[in-house]
């Protein structure tokens, strides 16, 4: 049997607030396979977040246990791409350095590491901007600069925290598209944080609904639409009948 | 820089009143012991040249062996306040209170200590530079973005690391403001100096030339020291262009210019 990229394992996780404990996760169990596409979708404060940065190792859980690739580390942090809700590029920094960060931090050679990013450059719609500042990029290229940063961390597996949140509705779709056709071009494997129910559908293999606080796994619903995905498939029955579905789990619908 | 937009205004303003000056002296009839002419001045600095030039070499070396040692100082509390919370609490009053002591009190002390020359007056100029230093760099270092931070950590960043490729560079725009600050009152703290402690600067010309009655020379020298901050200012703010470029992008002015914003 292949092993998970990544596995929870009755994950709960409690914060300390200031009058009164808040549960943010309770009692979370997942696998995630190689190649797959994930999506996890949940209203504001049923603990997406707090789910990743478990994940990267920025928190540990207070029960349960994380595997990444069947193994159970100590310190999780560099094992998988990450990448947080806001593009955090370095303002001082070139887009080229800026996406050289985590080679940087891997301590691969500037040479070398300069090398890798230019090849994937164009994949990534950035050549020609290599040498700008992030203030000079659109939104939409800021974003992908962000995930261009992600990928050459070299980690197998991704995870996006709502990486097209803050964009127009027609850079989101463009972005769509383009990112399942570097996730199809690279067989990398994909966890996708998203509040938007369609971006969901869309996007994966498989949709995972979180409840409101404490965050619990309601529902896992596998997409079974094909591959490549188009956007009118969003306007066909099939699609429709998943986002009724979701809608209804998540308590917007009934 | 826009010529016309920002080098005309000021320069006009300043020969209006440098012509205004001079019809004030003319025409009141004043002692040039009270109120010198523009040219009298002019002729005073003339007159007095290589004084005056071995003046500004010693004024100048005190300020800045002065500010290599407040950088020195300034940036040490920086680092250390912020790498240790205790240092924070324990020191950050004490430097507070180390601001309102009048320099000119502790001057004499200094004297005492130290002995006339050029020590005592080094050791005012960083009294008066190591503050806003310190306070500016310790500033810069927590404006730093808690999310890059953990951005950097969950990519695997060393605690180095992250100092410098985050801490260090997000701190540059705050510890410039205070350097420009620093050096703008360098000159004028190595004058005070050098009034009380007599090395043979810029401050002890103005003194031998307040005493001898020669207002004039007291003008040359109030214009020198003057000079000297708006050039080691400049300097400064050069330095800091070229050290942050991002910071001082065309863009983000350009964009705004027109609307008024700046």
């Amino acid at each position: 049997m292949t092993t998970p990229r990544i596995e929870l394992r009755h994950v709960s996780k409690t914060f300390s607030g200031i009058e009164h404990a808040v549960p943010a996760l309770k009692d979370i169990s997942f696998k995630v396979m190689p190649g797959e596409f994930v999506t996890i979708i949940g209203a504001s404060g049923s603990g997406k977040s707090t789910l990743f940065n478990l994940c990267v190792g920025l928190l540990e859980p207070d029960e349960g246990e994380i595997l990444i690739d069947g193994e159970r580390p100590d310190n999780r942090a560099g094992m998988v791409g990450y990448m947080p809700q806001r593009d955090l590029l370095l303002p001082w920094r070139s887009v080229l350095d800026n996406v050289l960060i985590p080679l940087e931090i891997q301590g691969i050679p500037r040479r070398e590491s300069r090398q890798r990013a230019l090849e994937m450059l164009s994949h990534f719609g950035l050549e020609t901007f290599e040498k700008e500042y992030p203030s000079a990029l659109s939104g939409g290229m800021r974003q992908r600069a962000a995930l261009l940063r992600t990928w050459l961390m070299g980690r197998s597996t991704l995870l996006l925290d709502e990486p097209f949140g803050a964009l127009d509705a027609l850079t989101r779709k463009e972005l769509q598209n383009w990112l399942l056709k570097v996730w199809q071009e690279f067989g990398r494997t994909v966890m996708f944080i998203t509040h938007d129910v369609e971006e969901a559908v869309y996007l994966a293999d498989r949709v995972i609904v979180l409840s409101a606080r404490p965050g619990e796994i309601k529902r896992e619903l596998k997409i079974d639409l094909p591959r490549p995905r188009r956007q009118r498939m969003i306007a066909e029955p099939d699609f429709g009948k998943l986002v009724r579905e979701l809608l209804t789990e998540l308590g917007v619908d009934v | 820089m826009n010529w016309r937009r920002d080098i005309v205004p000021p320069t006009a303003l300043i020969a209006i009143l440098i012509i205004g000056w001079y019809f004030v002296a003319k025409v009141s009839g004043l002692s040039s012991f009270i109120l010198p002419t523009p040219l009298d001045v002019i002729q005073a600095g003339w007159e007095t040249r290589a004084l005056l030039l071995n003046a500004i070499g010693t004024t100048l070396l005190a300020t800045g062996i002065g500010l290599v040692l407040a950088l020195i100082t300034g940036i040490g509390i920086a680092a250390l306040v912020d790498f240790w919370p205790l240092a924070h609490r324990a020191l950050y009053p004490i430097l507070v209170v180390s601001q309102t002591i009048q320099i000119l009190a502790i001057a004499p002390i200094l004297i005492i200590w130290f002995g006339f020359g050029v020590t005592p007056t080094i050791l005012i100029v960083v009294l008066f530079c190591f503050f806003p230093l310190a306070i500016s760099t310790a500033d810069g270092l927590t404006s730093s973005d808690p999310e890059l931070i953990a951005l950097l950590r969950a990519m695997g960043a060393k605690k180095w690391q992250i100092w410098r490729m985050v801490r260090m560079p997000s701190a540059l725009p705050s510890f410039f403001s205070g350097l420009r600050l620093a050096v703008t009152y360098s000159v004028v703290a190595a004058t005070i100096g050098e009034w009380v402690g007599g090395s043979p600067g810029l401050g002890l010309y103005m003194l031998k030339s307040k005493n001898a009655l020669a207002t004039d020379q007291v003008f040359v020298a109030m214009f020198i020291t003057s000079l000297l901050s708006v050039g080691l200012f400049m300097l400064v703010y050069g330095i800091e262009r070229l050290a942050l470029p991002w910071y001082h992008s065309t863009q983000r002015t350009e964009q705004w210019d027109d609307l008024g914003i700046y």
